[in-house]
This record gives C-alpha cells, structure tokens and sequence, in this order.
C-alpha cells in the first residue's frame, strides 16, 4: 500500500511523491485525518451529515495522510477473516448490519470473541440510534468498512465475567459507549481521557487489539473490557438511558471542563435533536439558565415547556439575536452543517465560551476581532472519558435525567433511519433489541 | 464651530500625523488639554512603531479618522502631575501603552480589566471624554489619567522597554490567563517579529520549552542562537511539520495577516490552546473537527490591564527582559513603515522622540 501526503497551502498546490513505507513514521492520529476506507482510525462519533464530495472538501483544507496497516499480516488477516464473519470468534452472535454504503440494514450472523479475563459479557438489551451511526452505514466518512454493524448507545444485562474483573457480577445493568479499547498507557489514558487517546478503539467498524473488527450494538450480545463498561444506575431504566452512553457524555463532558456547569450560569444549546435535547436537561441540572437557539420555530414549545429551557431564539431572526448579544456565559453547539459562527460569538458575554461538539467538514468563517475584543474562545469536544461517563450517569440518576427516546422494534430499523435523515423523532431511536432482534 | 486641532486645547504639541490612508506621516502642529487633577503631563523621550500603527494610519481596519497621530508604546519623563496624583512625581520614569480611558465603574474596569471595558479608549484614533480626538505618542508630550500610566522600573532602559507597553503585555496576558505559565510544557510561537520576539523570551523566563514557527527560514539562528528558543519549524516545509504534530501544549499566533489555522491546530497536543493574536482584515478559515477530536480551542487576547501591564514591566526588569529595538529619528518614520511593512526589522523600531522630533 501507499503512503501519501497531500499538502495544499493558499500560496501553491504541491502534492510530493508518494513515500515508500519503511520511510513512514507514526502519524498522531488526533491531528490527521484518514480516509482510507481501509484505515482503522480515530473517528468522530459526532461528525455530521456530508456529501461524498466532502472528501474533496476535507483534503483540499488540510494536512491529511492516507494511512496503511502497521502491521501489513494483520491486514492481511483482517482480509480473510472479514469474509467469514461467524468463524472468527468462538461465541456466536447476530445482529444487523449494513452490507454497503446503501446503508440498507439486514440481518448478520457473526461471532463474539471468548470472554477473557478483563472482559465483560452481556445480553444487549437496548441500542439506541445515534445519528452517526447513520453517517457510517453510508460511508459519509470515509472510514467504514463492511459488513457495519453499528451501535454505540448500548446496555444489558451481565452473563459472564472474567476471572480478573472487578467491578462487574452476573445480573449486573451495565453499559458500554462509543469506545471499546484505547491504549491504557499514555498521557490521555492515565487522565483519564481516553476518547483523546490516539490509539483509542471505536465500539464498531474499529480493530481491536487482536486485529479483528469491532462491531457495535445492534446485536444480541457484546464483550468487552472491563474498563470500558459502565454501571446503569437502578434508578435510570435501560432503554431511556441507552442514549446517554452517546448523546449524554458528548453534553456532559463540555459542560463540566469549559466550566459551565456553575449555577446562575447563562448557557445557549444550538440545536434540539438528540444532543440538544440531553443537553438543555443536562444545564438546567447543573444550575444554568439555559436558552435554546435553533432555526425551527416550532421547537419553541416543546423546548420550554418539556425540556425546561428558559428561552428560546430562532436564529434566523435578526431582530432576536441581536437583543440577545452579550448575554450568554457560554454555548454548546450541536449543529453539524456548515453554519456561521459569527452571530453565536456575538452571543456570548466578554470571556464566553463557544463549544463545538459536532463537526461541520468544512472549515468555518472565524471573525478574529470579536475573538479579541471580547477575549472569547472557540473549542470543541467529543464525548467523553470512562471515568467521567460513569460520572456523567449518576448524576442523571440523581437528577432523574434520561433521553426523550421512541423505542423500535429491529425490523423498523431502516425506516427509523430514514426518518432520522428527516429529523423526523423526539428525539432518540432506540431498539428494543432483547425482544426484536432475530437471527438471520 | 470647529476648533483646529491647533487651538482645541491649551498646551502646544507638535507631532507626526497620517492625514489620509496613503499613510504617509509628515509634521502637525496640534494641542493637548490642561493637566487635570488626575493627569500626567509627560515629554515623550521614545515611542515604539507597533505594527498596528500601520494598519491603522492606512485605514486596514475601516475605522480610521485623520489626522492620525499614531504611537502607543511611549515611554518619557513626567513634567507635571495633577494635585490628586500621588503615584508620580516630576522626574518619573512612566510609560503609557495602548489606552487612557475606560469607564472606570464597570465589573471590568473594578476586575483590572479595562482592556475589556466597552467604553475603553485607545490612545489613538479614538475619542476622549471631553469629546475631542485623541493624538498618540509620535509626538513631543501627552497627557495621561494617571490610572493610565505606568512606572518604568529604573533597571529598564528607555528605548528597549517603550514596545513592551504593546508588545509586552499582548503577549504576557494570554500566557498568564490561559496558563501557559506552566514550567516545562511546549510553547509554540508563531510568527517572529515585534510580539514574537518578546513572547520567546518572556516564555523562556517562565521556564517553558519554545519553538518558533516562521515562514522565514533565514530567522533560525537568531530565534534559536540569540533569543533562546528550542527549536525553530519552517511553516512552509510539510514534513518537518508533520513531525512537530501533537508536540505542543500551546500555541501563540503573532501573525496579523490572513493565514491556515489547520497545521497550527494539528501541531497541538490534545486539549491544546491555539491563542491567536493578530488582527487580520478578514476572517480566518477554522476547521472544525481537529478541534472536535482533540478538545482544542482557539482564544483571543487583547492587551492586558493597568495592573497587569505594570506587573508585566516589573517581570521583565527582574528577568532582564527587553525589546530588540532599532533607534531611529522622526524624520526616518515613513522609511521605518515602508521596511515594516516588508518585515524589515529586528525586532521593533523605536522613534528617539525627545531628541529628533523639531518643529
């Protein structure tokens, strides 16, 4: 395989040979982005809707490196096994999974790997649908491989345990999110940020350690590291809380590092889907006064009077976000399109925070002087550590806080997806896997 | 009816001033207003040659009013203080940087945050409480609320210390507000020019790891040999680059012109801070998802307050810290912007005011 590098600068395209592979050096992966279709890399959960032309888009605006097997056996291997799915593992295991990027859901017989020593085994109960699962049974990314089983909103019920796990007993509710595996021994995974580490292992479409691919949790059962599940409080009911384990974290997790979880906090949520939704409850929570802003009108009510947000700004209305300017402490945005961030920095007080937590493909227009003047800030977010996802659900028990979810039966899988491309659900998918999903 | 800049006030001042955006400096007769109870009354000795001067007296920013008297990194001698200053004396050693005004009442100003104050007035192009336009430090004296003045330590010499009323603090506010005072962690500076060159060494005197990131290869010696940076990264040659990816924990953007964040963003390690300092006339292009991936952001900064900027002074006289200045008469102002416009200094031009500056 090949090695390229593609650099475009606004002074010249240069576009240099393509680099043999032993002159190759280890590329950070939180910087790069890969889209060969073959790569088994960092990917955003939370990266939005695109066009395939988006690739273009992304390659011509930054430093991206097409990356190749380090270990070329292993992608050999991986070759191989992926044509015989069911014998790779000993554990039998089936689910739904997308063939191709149709993104057509159909049922998957395939195999979980033995329980090992570190690893937990549960009956999934639920899976709920988080939008990007949608991106990757469409390879709108450019990283997925097929056959996709996705799910990264998972939780069950505990069958096994290994013999050196902890934390987990047999009948235990657990969960598992959007990670699987990460390296355990860099900065990132002794903070406890292990969605930061470079060598962090999505739920599906991922390589685990042993090379084989990782698939998600719209399936029957899962296995995983003791390190990467997490505890459903009693409180919490399975299939409400399954969106947390996405949706919930990415909220969660900004909110508590840019400091606006202070009480009497003034804190705008951009966005009333899935993200929005968990995080207007999440603010209100933590003491903040929260407003809504969104291009729907409509979303007025339900934002106020069901989720509890405060106030309300369509923000399409000149005339509102005007009046609105300097009154917000900080803002979470969970907008994906392209959309101008200019009118969101006029929002926010002097020393606001604006955090992205989904990511549009194209770059977007940033005003430098009210980024100065006001001494404001831009960051971004995804999801969250193990530890603080733990975290992040007992405080949801404590504050009685799940998802707003419409739970599905397996086989309405694809229709949800479609209705999904809509927006057209308040405001979670979740499947109702223990009851509905069938072998193929 | 209109009074003159002439006889808008009492006292005489005779300076330089822009008077349209060719920004071509040529001498003006002008006044400065009777000292107050709170005033300063300073004969301006140096005053530094920000690169927003130039900028402004071209109207790069739109905001522009003429004639322009631009100028704040001025440094001078106190001839008279107002009967309510206590603070100084006549005979001070005093400086006076980017502003002399601000409300004074607000949560920012009580905080020491009157460069955050919406009212806050630059020294230049801008206008007073009285109502009148103010002039900036291309001249022969000012007078300054005494709020807006600061003590230039003794161990500071006149010349070298007149940009860091600029310079100086534009770069020690953000390394102290976003925690780049850390020593140890990697600073990545941006650009080596008037507010690049004092960041290397104010970072270095914080006892932080610096790279220099220039488009000018030709800079290396002198960023690494003689102002102590670590390392030096050419921003035009990709794998070098490349290498330096996740390596810094910040990074200060200096650059005021149009340029990529991306390879600045890829060079920060995960929850790294790109703080950008520049005022470029358009927008810059933010890619999103490295910020989403690697919990990054990018802040801005502007100046610092009174109390700071007066820290900062006393930080860099106990660190022996300095501009690297190239002296030079009024009379060669024009020829000084047309060489900074090019980057043709090392590192700030300072006007010797006191002692070229004639009627």
């Amino acid at each position: 395989t090949q090695h390229t590098l593609i650099r475009q600068s606004s002074r010249s395209n240069v576009r240099l040979r393509p680099i043999p592979n032993h002159q190759l050096t280890h590329y950070v992966r939180s910087s790069t982005l890969y889209i060969n279709p073959h790569s088994h890399s960092l990917q955003c959960p939370n990266r939005p809707h695109s066009e395939r032309d988006s690739r273009k888009e992304i390659s011509d605006s930054i430093y991206i490196s097409v990356e190749f097997s380090s270990n070329p056996v292993r992608e050999k291997q991986r070759k191989m096994v992926a044509n015989q799915p069911e014998k790779e593992h000993p554990v039998p295991a089936f689910g739904l999974a997308a063939r191709d990027p149709s993104g057509v859901l159909s049922p998957f017989n395939f195999s979980r790997r033995a329980t090992g020593e570190k690893d937990v085994k549960f009956k999934v109960m639920y899976c709920g649908i988080c939008h990007s699962d949608l991106h990757m049974v469409k390879n709108e990314w450019g990283t997925s491989t097929y056959p996709l089983v996705p799910g990264h909103e998972i939780v069950g019920e505990v069958t096994e345990v290994g013999s050196q796990v902890e934390k987990f007993k047999v009948g235990d509710r657990v969960g598992v999110g959007c990670m699987v595996g990460s390296c355990r021994s860099c900065d990132n995974c002794s903070n406890g940020v292990e969605n930061y580490c470079p060598k962090m292992i999505l739920t599906y479409a991922g390589t685990y350690h042993d090379g084989t691919i990782t698939y998600g949790g719209y399936s029957n059962v899962m296995v995983c590291d003791e390190h990467f599940v997490v505890r459903v409080p009693d409180a919490l009911p399975l299939d409400a809380a399954a969106p947390l384990l996405c949706a919930g974290i990415t909220l969660y997790s900004p909110l508590r590092y840019y400091g606006l979880d202070k009480p009497g906090i003034h804190v705008g949520v951009v966005g009333l889907g899935g993200l929005g939704h968990v995080g207007v409850k999440f603010a209100k929570a933590m003491g903040a006064k929260v407003t809504v802003i969104s291009t729907s009108p409509a979303k007025k009510q339900e934002a106020i009077e069901r989720h509890g947000a405060d106030s309300f700004l369509v923000s399409r209305d000149q005339e509102q976000m005007q009046a609105a300017m300097g009154t917000l402490d900080g803002i979470i945005d969970t907008v994906s399109a392209v959309h101008p961030i200019m009118p969101l920095i006029g929002l926010l007080k002097t020393h606001g925070k604006l955090v992205l937590v989904g990511a549009p493909e194209k770059p977007l227009e940033l005003p430098v002087f009210p980024l100065l003047m006001g001494r404001k800030i831009v960051g971004g977010s995804c999801i969250g550590g193990m530890k603080e996802t733990q975290e992040m659900l007992d405080f949801a028990a404590k504050h009685n806080i799940t998802a707003d979810i419409e739970v599905i039966s397996a086989d309405y899988v694809n229709t949800a997806m479609e209705r999904l491309e809509k927006g057209d659900v308040k405001y979670r998918f979740v499947i109702d896997v223990a009851k509905t999903l069938q072998q193929g | 009816m209109a009074k003159s800049p002439e006889t808008e006030h009492p006292q005489k001042a005779f300076g330089w001033a822009a008077r349209d955006s060719s920004g071509v400096l040529s001498p003006f007769n002008f006044s400065r207003r009777e000292n107050g109870d709170e005033d300063v009354t300073i004969k301006i000795h140096f005053c530094g040659i920000c690169h927003s001067d130039l900028h402004a007296i071209k109207n790069e920013w739109g905001f522009a009013h003429y004639p322009m008297v631009p100028g704040h990194e001025i440094v001078g001698i106190v001839m008279k203080s107002g009967k309510n200053v206590e603070k100084f004396r006549e005979g001070d050693r005093v400086g006076v940087g980017v502003m002399v005004g601000s409300c004074m009442s607000c949560d920012y100003c009580n905080q020491d945050l009157e460069n955050y104050c919406p009212k806050m007035i630059f020294t230049y192009n801008s206008v007073y409480h009285d109502g009148t336009a103010n002039y900036g430090g291309y001249s022969d004296m000012i007078v300054v609320d005494q709020h807006f003045v600061v003590r230039i330590p003794d161990a500071m010499p006149f010349d070298a210390g007149a940009p860091l009323l600029c310079a100086g603090v534009t770069v020690y506010s953000p390394m102290k507000y976003y925690g780049m005072t850390e020593p140890g962690k990697h600073l990545g500076i941006v650009g080596l020019g008037g507010l690049g060159h004092v960041a290397v060494k104010i970072a270095k005197a914080f006892g932080l790891k610096v790279t220099v990131i220039s488009h000018s290869p030709g800079k290396e010696t002198e960023a690494v040999d003689r102002l102590g940076a670590d390392g030096f990264l050419v921003s035009s040659d990709p794998l070098k680059i490349k290498a330096a990816f996740g390596s810094m924990d910040y990074i200060i953007d200096t650059v005021s012109s149009v340029h990529a964040l991306t390879p600045l963003l890829a060079l920060l390690k995960p929850n790294g801070k790109l703080i950008t300092l520049g005022l470029p006339d358009k927008p810059l292009e933010l890619p999103i998802f490295p910020l989403v991936l690697g919990r990054k952001l990018v802040g801005g900064s502007d100046i610092g307050g009174m109390k700071e900027t007066q820290e900062m002074l006393d930080f860099c006289a106990k660190h022996n810290i300095t501009a690297d200045v190239e002296v030079i008469p009024m009379d060669q102002v024009n020829v000084a912007m047309a060489r900074l416009a090019k980057s043709d200094v090392r590192y700030r031009f300072v006007i010797d005011v006191a002692n070229s500056l004639s009627k």
